[in-house]
């Protein structure tokens, strides 16, 4: 069997890429695509801690469904909002989006 | 385990909340009459309000281990509904004026109520994050919700990647809690919380995640974009619910479970308390839109409470619970001032526009003074006792220079608070203000001044209530 340290390390860098994406990508949805990366790699690291330290308990695992699940409500409120300000600003970069500030 | 042993009694006012919520969409989907949307969602916070009252009052009863009715959850499902039914009201005018979108506002304002509450009653890592993921989409959303002015879409957008990407941490956080406990639930938790490198990582991550929550510096870049953008009502309710419901769970899980390994976040969340109090303050100093002023001191604001968790003592934890008891109406009540102030379509309110605001609405501006003396804590206002308090556990707990700086700091924020009343009483503008007369603001400002002022002159009562509601977490 495959140890518990592979699937936490193949989580941590999967949660550090996600994380250089959200900080170095520009475009909205770009990041949106990160954080999503992060969250996956969050799922990885529970699955792999309940597989392995308390399979009896379905805690666990359910909590990773309900990461999924929330995360998809998260993308389709975030796409909205993308939407929403692409018809007003015909951008979604975050750079040019900086009419608050000071 | 059936279906038919679920018992919804520990969790019965949110229920009430999300009924009324679907009742509100359904009614403004096939009546199409929406004046009564607002007293619908009222009358539903009202029950609310009474069930959570008759819960208070009997025994502690779990929800499954994942949420717990106790006199803790109960403290603030009181400052919570008080939010939410103040939040509905001063969106009433601003509605009317607003167009069509009464139900999703009332709908969605109530999802995140029920969001703020669950977060407060968590005895769970799951609960806690489905509950902060139920109130942060419903206030995306609502953060963004006036879709045609830019400033508010950016708001939303702001909001929704910095939100995200600090539930992520937040969710490795415990994860990785999960990993070094062996649990997921607060008891668990709490058994199994040991010092190891990995213990050290989690208890990290999760105080960056409610660091973003509650807009603790050096987490808050989000707050004064997010606040100043989103219409004025919204930012009203989240500056108060949100940081409540952040520092409900915040305190449940820090000093209810991890009291016990205390040394290993103390010293963190005293620094990050000073740090948010001075940036926070020095920041609020140099602004002249008084909602981007109000989002400052509401970080500085969050400041005066991490001092009250640092304490992480029983005076520490009925401290906390009293200051956001009466920074619930302080800060509501000056918002609904801004509101007032605010010129059609704007969504924004310069210091300049309160100039002269004595002379044609001393009702108002002497409102608006009595909310900028409480937030400074000058007695005898409810600000007052809450810093008091406070700075008192932080003295108990050895943590004298801590009081200090929060006492320097409000000296600091005195300047940009009264700042606001010398604008409105003493400078002579050749056009004073002059504004529609709107009578639930009045209202919704009476209220503020009525608590803010009976918290003050009777706070024994009020701690009392915090006192009952620490204890359920400390025994």
């Amino acid at each position: 069997m495959v140890p518990l340290s592979w699937y936490l390390a193949v989580a941590a860098v999967l949660f550090v890429l996600g994380l250089f994406g959200v900080l170095s990508r520009r475009n909205a949805v770009a990041i949106l695509m990160g954080v999503e990366l992060m969250l996956n790699a969050v799922n990885i690291n529970l699955l792999a801690f309940w597989r392995y330290t308390q399979p009896e308990n379905v805690a666990g695992l359910v909590f990773a469904v309900i990461v999924l699940t929330v995360a998809a409500a998260e993308a389709a409120v975030g796409l909205a909002l993308f939407i929403a300000l692409y018809r007003l600003r015909e951008s979604v970069n975050v750079d040019e989006i900086q009419l608050l500030k000071g | 385990m059936t279906l038919n042993d679920v018992v919804l009694t520990p969790i019965l006012p949110e229920a009430i909340l999300l009924l009324t919520a679907i009742l509100i969409l359904l009614i403004d989907t096939f009546l199409g009459d929406k004046r009564w949307l607002t007293w619908i969602g009222l009358a539903g916070v009202v029950l609310a309000g009474v069930s959570a009252y008759r819960l208070a009052l009997s025994e502690p009863v779990s929800f499954q281990g994942m949420a717990v009715s106790d006199h803790y959850t109960a403290f603030f499902r009181m400052v919570i509904l008080t939010a939410t039914a103040l939040g509905l009201l001063v969106a009433l005018n601003w509605l009317d004026a607003h167009g069509e979108q009464q139900g999703e506002y009332n709908a969605l304002l109530l999802l995140a109520a029920i969001g703020m509450m669950l977060m407060a009653a968590a005895t769970h890592l799951l609960t806690v994050f489905v509950a902060l993921e139920l109130l942060s989409l419903s206030l995306y959303i609502l953060a963004g919700f006036e879709r045609e002015r830019a400033t508010s879409a950016e708001a939303a957008l702001k909001y929704l990647l910095l939100g995200a990407f600090s539930s992520a941490i937040f969710l490795y956080g415990m994860a990785l809690m999960y990993a070094a406990t062996g649990a997921l639930d607060f008891a668990g938790i709490q058994q199994g919380a040991t010092m190891s490198p990995l213990f050290l990582v989690a208890v990290g991550l999760l105080i960056v995640g409610f660091g973003f929550k509650v807009a603790a510096v050096p987490f808050h870049m989000w707050t004064p974009d997010v606040y100043q953008g989103a219409p004025t009502p919204i930012t009203a309710f989240m500056s108060v619910g949100a940081k409540a419901a952040g520092f409900a769970a915040f305190v449940r899980l820090f000093v209810g479970v991890l009291g016990v390994e205390k040394v290993t976040w103390v010293p963190v969340l005293a620094a990050l308390a000073v740090l948010t109090m001075t940036v926070g303050n020095l920041a609020a100093l140099r602004q002249v839109s008084l909602k981007r002023m109000l989002a400052y001191s509401s970080i500085a604001h969050a400041g005066y409470v991490l001092v009250g968790l640092s304490a992480a003592n029983s005076t520490g934890v009925a401290a906390v619970l009293f200051y956001l008891f009466a920074y619930a109406f302080m800060n509501i009540g000056a918002f609904a001032v801004v509101i007032a102030l605010e010129r059609q379509g704007e969504g924004d309110v310069t210091l300049s526009q309160v100039r002269g605001l004595a002379h044609t609405h001393p009702l108002l501006a002497g409102a608006m003074a009595i909310f900028m003396f409480s937030l400074t804590g000058i007695p005898p206002f409810a600000g007052f006792f809450g810093k008091l308090y406070l700075f008192q556990a932080a003295v108990q707990a050895n943590l004298t220079w801590l009081a200090l700086v929060g006492v320097l700091n409000s000296a600091l924020s005195a300047y940009y608070y009264l700042n606001v009343t010398v604008q409105m009483y003493m400078a002579k503008e050749e056009t004073p203000p002059r504004l529609h007369w709107r009578p639930v603001l009045g209202l919704v400002a009476a209220i503020g001044v009525l608590f803010v002022i009976a918290i003050g002159i009777f706070p024994q009562v009020w701690l009392g209530l915090a006192k009952l509601g620490m204890l359920a977490l400390l025994g």
